[in-house]
């Protein structure tokens, strides 16, 4: 064993001799590397992000939405919801221990004394939705009944907006302009991770019955129920009710498709984490192919790295040395290389993270597994093994009296 | 390949005894790197017998040859042979590592032998900051810092000028005197004057083995 680390450190001074030459080669695996590690911790980051999400809204809500098919959609056709659809399920539809209602209508500017912010959407419900997402107010107060009772027109601002328009540090009171209406500030929510580029930072909240007075009859197209059952094990009766209810309450006849949608909220998340993981799935594969290609680069540097020294083997093996120690020199050399350009693609994977996170708004903080560290250095040295065969025996096999003479 | 074989040595039948001083002689094609090889456990003869302080070399294998190598021979070649990346004194410390000796043993053992060359103060050269001459002392320190039971030098003021080529047989005459013993495969006769026992060769047959009464 004690004579496996003696050629361990010849191997180690060979490729010191050498080392930009030693860094080259490794540059297929360097690369192969680091692009994992770019791309698994950018997944990650998204993946724990939504799993994040997912569960501060809770895994036993249910969400409602107008739905019809992308082909009948583009051809004008559109489905409602509507308030009075809200009131019978609250009313008629039993295990519901939490039913609000949402409006999301898209984009618009904010305005306060010349400073200005574009909202990725504003949002109108009503008191409970604090609750239900556990998304609380961080200064002022969040809507209260009596808002939605009197069509009062005050917002709640996402944690961004305030910094954006230069408000106070305590912005209730102030009044911001939004799409040329005067609204009255009476709270800022706290911060919240962004979710695939969608922010409940940048949003405002205000009141269901403004937002529905500011929509008419576009409100029932962008209303949602979000709705928590009190118990998980009644989620799936309570959206057979709820179905049954809405198909007669829109007339649906009994061959003919809803025209919404009822999602769980495990249903959303695992929709959204069966598509990253086939992303991954993919970009792994073609990281594998990188790694590959890299592994047969390093096995090519040896080979000609094996005749470069023919001569030095012969004299290594003139001095005493055994075929076993040449093949353990030549083989730690290839295991090092790889291992090094695994090494380096791990901090430039770091790297590339980070500036990806810088690089892109909103996107989710970067997360690198320590399994994928670990994969990746195993698979690097893997590489080194399979790749670093083939020159290590050449080497080893060498003849002394002809590699003496080679010139 | 094909063709006839050649017998590069024939009938050869030698015994070398300890602190022995023997040159090889003969022209090129004559054998005597044939038997410089196989005295040297490079090569193995296809018939008879080579027995070396008392293990028979004809009968061991690849790695036996090896250690056989490391402990009992110690290389000179014409051409130096330093590992060219290694300074003198990791190419004195070279063949320690592949004998297993500690660690911290080796460095003393080293430095003793470039001392016994005349090379102290020279142990951090590479080999390319050296001197032919001071190459060659290099490679003797090498040979003889395992303390071999055969010196074998192949030409070894083969590429030296006449002053070195003196100085390098000086230090062969002393190491006589302390005890190794040296086999020089050269084809110059005023090399082979040095030693004490002139072994001739030609196709592959000793043809001449003299004596000379007091060398050196």
């Amino acid at each position: 064993m004690n004579r496996h680390f003696e050629n361990l450190a010849l191997a180690l001074s060979a490729l010191r001799a050498n080392l930009m030459q030693s860094i080259l080669t490794t540059l297929g695996i360097i690369v192969g590397v680091a692009s994992v590690i770019t791309v698994v911790s950018v997944m990650q980051g998204f993946s724990s992000s939504i799993t994040g999400q997912f569960e501060n809204m809770g895994s036993n809500t249910l969400v409602v939405e107008p739905h019809v098919p992308f082909r009948e959609r583009i051809s004008g056709v559109r489905a409602k919801l509507t308030y009075e659809d809200f009131e019978a399920i609250s009313r008629r539809v039993d295990d519901i221990e939490i039913i609000v209602p949402v409006i999301y209508q898209m984009p618009g500017t904010l305005k306060y004394r010349g400073e200005q912010a574009s909202l990725q959407f504003f949002m109108g419900t009503v008191s409970a939705y604090a609750e239900l997402n556990n998304h609380f107010p961080e200064n002022g107060r969040f809507l209260i009944p009596s808002d939605d009772t009197y069509r009062r027109k005050v917002i709640v601002l996402g944690s961004d907006i305030r910094k954006d328009l230069n408000l106070p540090a305590e912005p209730a009171g102030e009044y911001v302009e939004l799409n040329s209406q005067w609204y009255k500030v009476v709270g800022e929510m706290e911060a919240q991770d962004s979710f695939l580029g969608f922010s409940r930072n940048k949003m405002v909240i205000m009141p269901f019955q403004t937002a529905v007075g500011l929509l008419r009859e576009k409100a029932s197209e962008k209303m949602q129920f979000m709705i928590r059952v009190h118990n998980i094990d009644d989620q799936d009766r309570v959206k057979e009710q709820i179905k049954r209810l809405l198909r007669k309450r829109h007339n649906i006849g009994p061959n003919e498709r809803d025209d919404f949608k009822i999602n769980s909220s495990d249903q959303m998340r695992e929709q959204f984490e069966t598509v990253l993981d086939g992303v991954t799935f993919v970009v792994a594969a073609i990281v594998g192919v990188s790694l590959l290609v890299g592994g047969i680069g390093i096995m090519n540097i040896m080979l000609v790295s094996v005749t470069e020294r023919t001569r030095e083997i012969g004299i290594c093996k003139a001095l005493g040395a055994t075929r076993n120690d040449i093949l353990v020199q030549f083989l730690a050399e290839a295991i090092i290389l790889c291992l090094l350009g695994g090494l380096i693609g791990i901090g430039i994977g770091y790297g590339l993270g980070a500036v990806v996170e810088l690089a892109i708004p909103g996107i989710p903080a970067v997360v690198v597994p320590f399994w994928a560290v670990a994969l990746s250095l195993g698979f690097s040295s893997l590489i080194g093994i399979v790749f670093g065969i083939a020159p290590a025996s050449k080497a080893a096999n060498l003849d002394p009296i002809i590699a003496l003479h080679y010139e | 390949m094909g063709g006839e074989t050649i017998r590069a040595l024939d009938g050869v039948d030698l015994s070398v005894k300890q602190n022995e001083y023997i040159a090889i002689v003969g022209t090129s094609g004559s054998g005597k790197s044939t038997l410089m090889n196989i005295i040297g456990c490079l090569d193995q003869p296809t018939g008879g017998e080579y027995q070396l302080n008392g293990t028979m070399v004809s009968l061991l294998g690849d790695t036996a040859l090896s250690v056989a190598r490391n402990r009992d021979i110690g290389f000179i070649f014409q051409s130096f042979n330093l590992l060219p990346r290694a300074t003198a004194l990791q190419n004195v410390i070279q063949p320690l590592i592949y004998s297993g000796l500690p660690r911290k043993d080796r460095k003393a053992k080293a430095l003793a032998a470039l001392e016994k060359v005349g090379l102290q103060g020279r142990e951090g050269h590479l080999p390319n900051q050296l001197s032919g001459g001071q190459r060659q002392r290099v490679a003797i320190a090498r040979a003889l810092v395992t303390d071999p039971a055969i010196i074998l030098a192949d030409e070894p003021t083969g590429n030296l000028d006449s002053n070195t080529t003196a100085e390098i047989m000086a230090l062969f005459d002393g190491l006589i005197e302390t005890g190794h013993s040296i086999i020089i495969v050269t084809h110059e006769h005023d090399i082979a004057e040095h030693c004490s026992r002139q072994i001739t060769i030609s196709d592959g047959k000793i043809v001449a083995d003299t004596r000379v009464g007091a060398a050196a």
